[in-house]
């Protein structure tokens, strides 16, 4: 069962680069990732770049439209994700609160549909 | 072949006293909530059918379950997926074959697994209601949405989601490890205390489907103790709320009004829940797992003992708020330790420690408080502020049984 770990957090939330607790952080990322491909759960992950590089697109009486960024006035944005292969859901949640990031933001757990 | 009307009885109690642990198992077999409650359904139909025209079988539970699986099959065969499901036909084929003949005894019971998966804290607190009462109480959904005074309609669209949630995310369908079984425990007893205090609770009034709330969080506490009988805030839960339902008759007078446990008659208490409650703290307290359920038990206990309330041990009370004080530290425990701590010592001390509680707002809006405190300044002769204060508890009541107790409190004051 594959759930993919959405990392949603407020930019500008947790360390950030050039200050001491970064180090720390990337490091507890990569200690999650090697704990996650030893257990045999990973089956991707990424980090996003941020929000602001981000381009919409969308397609409406066949005509695309593009604009810059998503809706500004959220505030927690999409950072990064995992998808990871788990047992049942308290597997999942277990590895998803793993993940650094959770002690400043939140992760959204979700099960990847599977057609059949 | 019974008569008719016995059979209808006994239908309806087995289907009452035996649903949850039929569904529990059925659930455990098809692995999937919709499909075995659908299956079970049709099970009962069917069961109607034949047992009023050739009488019981031996095990009703076992011939429901048996017939349940049977409609499974028909439902997955007649599923539009047919092809995809051809492994869950053959495996609930196996199974028939070795259950054919089974009887009551060799049901395995689930009802621990189904009730850690309906009070899983993915799922909203109040669909945790819904969905132990509906697959461990076999509440229909009208009933349940009666008692949350929900439409039948939202009900069952609650109750849907909820098991499509537990099939597609995964939710397991197990007793949760051992690091996850404290957290998971507390969640499944938070979700039966709200059950019992739905019922309880002097808002909604009377009505029957109130009382059977308390009668249903009692039998569920019952089950899980019995399922789980190391862990003593179990036991705690099931003590406190056969204490607190010793006193249903004598909770409210005959127009709704709330009587307080000071004026309550004593003698109509219920022995036999009294007497439960306080063997279970007896097995309980010794073994020092001694948590916030097991206190608030043993301070009913204390009550349920005292010949009156002016002979209430009220030392022993105020120590045992302080104990649950330090386990649970919010204002509303300590307001009550605060009460306790005016009859056993001083009002004056009583009224100190009330103002600690709320020195940072957070009982500003609860009405209890203002109850409370006007009951502090009338014992100490302050009958203007006491006034002033129970009309701000007057302003702050949500139902008229509340108002109508408050406003007689104000008749009692001197001007």
């Amino acid at each position: 069962m594959q759930y993919m770990c959405l990392i949603y957090s407020p930019e500008n939330a947790g360390p950030q680069p050039g200050t001491p607790e970064f180090g720390p952080f990337m490091k507890a990322y990569m200690d999650f990732g090697e704990t996650v491909q030893e257990a045999g759960k990973f089956v991707a992950g990424d980090a996003l770049h941020p929000v602001n590089t981000a381009t919409c697109v969308s397609v409406r009486d066949g005509k695309t439209e593009t604009t810059d960024g998503p809706f500004a006035e959220t505030k927690e944005q999409l950072g990064g994700y995992y998808i990871l292969d788990c047992e049942d859901l308290d597997e999942a949640l277990k590895y998803a609160a793993m993940i650094p990031s959770a002690e400043h933001g939140r992760i959204e757990v979700r099960p990847v549909m599977i057609f059949d | 072949m019974l008569p008719l009307s016995s059979s209808q009885t006994a239908i309806e109690r087995t289907v009452r006293e035996e649903w949850g642990r039929i569904l529990a198992s059925l659930v455990k077999s098809i692995g999937d909530f919709q499909l075995a409650e659908d299956s079970l359904q049709d099970a009962l139909i069917a069961a109607l059918d034949h047992w009023q025209k050739d009488g019981l079988p031996k095990s009703p539970a076992a011939w429901l379950l048996t017939t349940a699986r049977r409609r499974a099959i028909d439902r997955l065969r007649r599923d539009h997926n047919f092809a995809g499901k051809s492994k869950e036909i053959a495996y609930l084929m196996d199974l028939e074959q070795d259950t054919m003949e089974d009887d009551e005894t060799s049901i395995p019971d689930k009802r621990l697994e189904m009730i850690f998966t309906c009070c899983h804290p993915a799922l909203e607190q109040k669909t945790r209601v819904a969905l132990t009462l509906r697959t461990l109480g076999g509440l229909t959904t009208e009933e349940i949405a009666a008692a949350f005074l929900d439409k039948p309609q939202a009900m069952a669209q609650r109750l849907v989601r909820a098991k499509k949630k537990i099939k597609l995310a995964a939710i397991p369908y197990e007793i949760p490890d051992h690091d996850l079984l404290p957290d998971r425990i507390s969640s499944v007893l938070s979700v039966i205390y709200l059950i019992f205090n739905e019922g309880y609770s002097a808002t909604s009034g009377n009505s029957p489907i109130r009382a059977d709330l308390c009668d249903e969080a009692i039998r569920l506490a019952r089950i899980v103790t019995q399922l789980l009988p190391e862990q003593a805030e179990v036991a705690g839960l099931l003590a406190l709320m056969l204490l607190h339902d010793s006193r249903r008759l004598t909770r409210m007078d005959r127009n709704g009004s709330i009587i307080p446990l000071e004026h309550q008659n004593r003698k109509r208490w219920d022995r036999g829940k009294i007497d439960q409650g306080k063997q279970l703290l007896h097995q309980t307290l010794p073994r020092r797992a001694i948590g916030p359920y097991q206190l608030q038990a043993a301070i009913s206990a204390v009550h349920a003992d005292s010949p009156s309330w002016e002979q209430t041990d009220w030392p022993q009370i105020q120590a045992l708020y302080a104990l649950l004080y330090q386990l649970n530290p919010t204002p509303v425990v300590r307001l009550n330790q605060a009460l306790a701590l005016s009859h056993a010592r001083s009002v004056d001390e009583g009224l100190a420690m009330l103002e600690e509680a709320a020195a940072g707002g957070a009982l500003d809006s609860y009405q209890p408080y203002y109850a409370a405190k006007a009951d502090l300044l009338s014992r100490n002769g302050d009958h203007t502020e006491a006034r002033a204060h129970l009309e701000k508890a007057i302003e702050l009541s949500d139902n008229e049984a509340d108002r109508e107790f408050l406003r007689t409190k104000i008749a009692q004051l001197k001007d």
